[in-house]
């Protein structure tokens, strides 16, 4: 069932692609791949002209990522709807063009170029995944036109120009928070750590979190390591458990955690476990069962967080797109928009320049995804949701701090 | 010290997985002097045949003595039908060829099977990794101290299962007609078929016992680490090769001491080095047995046959 609710949206977006076309020819199409679909701001499209205001946007429509591209057009499309139903900006409305990367890096850098030199659009939105990113912010950042990359944690992201913007946190400070939360919300004091060290994600996590914690007070008793893909992570875990500690530190992907957390509980470790948004997918509850229960591990959003702006966005979102719950690349591709948008209000005219430097002043802005601050670094300085995982489900605890 | 036990125990339950993949493929070296890489993955597609088994009886009955009995005969029957097809179109057509050929031709098949695991369509599983159901409710047997020291009763019935079919397969190589058949065709096949051996049907009758085998050592496998994946036949397999290596390929008590010394090695590895270290120690050792005995702790050097 699961899939069903993508596959539909799918159709429904190859539907609005093809409608589009009949009303809106591109005209200068020659010499562009085919295979790249235009699909528009959900609820039509007005004609492109001087009253407008064209933003342009690269995703992963199709391919392997297909569903992460498909929920953040979804969360832009909506932000954009709003703020049209508002009036638009500077009495203009909002046109969003979204072009399909086909969850390719070269199609996504060949997707800025034209969005720049065809469309002339004022901001780009996108992408999800960091490589599509790094592709995409080059062109961006030769051309002067700012870029807001929803989703991408990697660092290096942002670091490739002054033009380049995230409205997420970094890697390394999932690490930073669940420190925090192991020290201040759980009050524990000795945790061990177990990294998958065949991902960079995973040992960025494990640098930051062992150095924070020891920051707090908490000791880390020991450091073990697994290789992505490994089943048998007994001799680990029999060394953990010799230290007693009081938790473990596991920020790994969920097809590895399912399995540590089943024989952790088997070789009697009953302290929790907690770990990063890696952990975020239904196989989790399958593979680590009922011995995932009691874990805890850090996100961008919870669909069950209780603030009324949150809840305001799951209904509207849902009435949208025939009920469904959105997920936090949705709510992350709501916020990069609304952050443009709210740019492209305070910014004096629509050159690169001036939105650019409005981007930059970014302040306390409450987006459903964490309240967002951007730093020097152009990153996003904003809270994080700690989820804990029960019977079969995660459910929101609290949202931590920088 | 409950943490050294602990790691033996966990050693020898990695390590009789191991055995009784290498059993296989130790059955097909010593008959056919082909190294079967396609075994690992006939593991694989018995772990699934299990699995859908399991899902098919539901969950109340996969957990009882008849349906666990039903899963893994499903298994092994469905894997040594898989054996045979495999032997019959893939092996028998180039038995006269070079013995390479047949090597390429038994890892196309292991990518084949692995790889087409992935895909995601009608009743294939697709690429990630599943669950596979607890189909024999674990239970501690004994416990040292405060759970200082675990042992589950899968873990020693694995142990059991491992040790009871080394012995079976010991007996059949040497106290019965079949075996005698087997080690007749192992010796010269040409010469046992003009000695009224039908030689084609033993070297089949081999490769379905291999086959099945590897299906309950699947399952074994999957109970232990409940995790199951279209590639885990690459990784087990490899090992189990590396470990019917070090015993003596071909040498069927020789696999098993093999196996059981290479999950402790990996164990103590990992429990005390670091895991990334594993792979190479594993290979390292098996370098170390060769530069010594070059036949394997069990094996004979023989003259190869030119």
């Amino acid at each position: 069932m699961r899939r069903l609710a993508p596959m539909l949206l799918a159709a429904l977006a190859v539907l609005a692609a093809a409608c589009e076309k009949k009303t809106q020819p591109t005209g200068e199409a020659g010499g562009q791949a085919p295979a790249q679909t235009q699909a528009p701001a959900q609820g039509g499209t007005p004609p492109v002209g001087d009253d407008v205001i064209v933003l342009g946007e690269v995703g992963a429509l199709t391919g392997g990522q297909a569903t992460f591209g498909i929920s953040t057009r979804n969360g832009v499309a909506l932000a954009v709807k709003e703020a049209n139903a508002e009036g638009g900006v500077k009495g203009k409305k909002l046109v969003v063009r979204v072009y399909d990367d086909q969850s390719k890096p070269e199609e996504a850098a060949q997707a800025v170029t034209r969005l720049i030199t065809q469309d002339k659009v004022v901001l780009i939105l996108g992408e999800v995944a960091s490589s599509s990113s790094l592709a995409m912010a080059e062109k961006a950042q030769a051309a002067g036109v700012p870029m807001i990359t929803p989703s991408s944690t990697n660092p290096s992201v942002t670091a490739k120009g002054d033009n380049i913007f995230r409205v997420c946190f970094i890697d390394p400070f999932q690490g930073f928070v669940m420190a925090k939360f192991a020290r201040e919300n759980l009050k524990l004091n000795k945790v061990a750590v177990l990294q998958d060290n065949k991902s960079a994600y995973s040992i960025g996590l494990t640098e930051v979190f062992r150095q924070k914690f020891a920051e707090l007070g908490g000791k880390i008793t020991v450091t073990e390591s697994y290789s992505q893909g490994d089943t048998d992570y007994r001799a680990q875990l029999t060394a953990i458990k010799k230290t007693q500690p009081e938790g473990i530190y596991v920020p790994g992907y969920y097809s590895e955690v399912g399995v540590i957390a089943r024989q952790a509980r088997e070789l009697g470790l009953k302290v929790p476990l907690m770990g990063g948004d890696g952990w975020d997918s239904e196989k989790l509850f399958e593979l680590g069962g009922s011995a995932i229960d009691g874990s805890y591990f850090s996100n961008h959003y919870s669909p069950d967080n209780p603030d009324a702006r949150v809840k305001k966005f799951i209904a509207d979102y849902k009435a949208d797109y025939n009920g469904a719950v959105p997920d936090a690349l949705a709510a992350l591709g709501y916020d990069a928009a609304r952050v443009a948008i709210d740019a492209l209000k305070r910014a004096p005219d629509t050159s690169g320049p001036a939105l650019r430097a409005a981007i930059a002043q970014t302040r306390d802005f409450p987006g459903v995804a964490g309240t967002i601050t951007l730093d020097a670094q152009r990153n996003a300085v904003k809270s994080a949701v700690v989820l804990k995982v029960e019977d079969g489900k995660s459910t929101y605890v609290t949202t931590i701090s920088p | 010290m409950s943490q050294l036990l602990q790691h033996l125990i966990n050693g020898l339950a990695a390590g009789t997985i191991y055995a009784l993949v290498a059993l296989g493929y130790t059955m097909v070296y010593g008959v056919l002097k082909l190294i079967n890489f396609a075994h690992g993955d006939v593991m694989m597609v018995g772990v699934y045949m299990g699995y859908a088994t399991a899902f098919a009886l539901g969950r109340e009955a996969q957990r009882s003595l008849w349906g666990v009995v039903v899963i893994f005969a499903v298994a092994m029957v469905g894997c040594a039908l898989l054996g045979f097809l495999i032997e019959r179109f893939a092996y028998r057509p180039l038995r006269e060829k070079p013995r390479l050929t047949a090597l390429i031709t038994a890892i196309g098949i292991s990518f084949a099977l692995s790889y087409g695991f992935q895909l995601d369509i009608g009743f294939l599983p697709g690429a990630s990794p599943r669950a596979f159901p607890e189909v024999i409710v674990p239970s501690e047997w004994f416990i040292v101290g405060d759970r200082d020291v675990v042992v589950w009763n899968w873990q020693v019935i694995s142990f059991l299962i491992a040790v009871g079919l080394m012995a079976a397969l010991q007996f059949l190589v040497y106290r019965t007609r079949f075996g005698k058949a087997m080690r007749a065709v192992s010796w010269d096949h040409r010469t046992a078929a003009l000695m009224g051996i039908p030689t084609d049907r033993i070297i089949a009758l081999t490769f379905m016992l291999s086959s099945a085998l590897a299906a309950g050592a699947g399952l074994l496998y999957a109970i232990k680490d409940t995790s199951v994946s279209p590639l885990m036949g690459l990784y087990v397999g490899l090992k189990a090769f590396v470990a019917a290596v070090i015993g003596g390929i071909g040498n069927v008590p020789g696999a098993v001491v093999g196996a059981l010394l290479l999950g402790l090695v990996e164990e103590f590895v990992v429990g005390y080095a670091a895991s990334t270290w594993r792979d190479a120690v594993a290979f390292g050792f098996l370098i170390l047995v060769l530069l010594v005995k070059p036949g394997g702790l069990f094996g004979r050097v023989a003259a190869e046959k030119v």
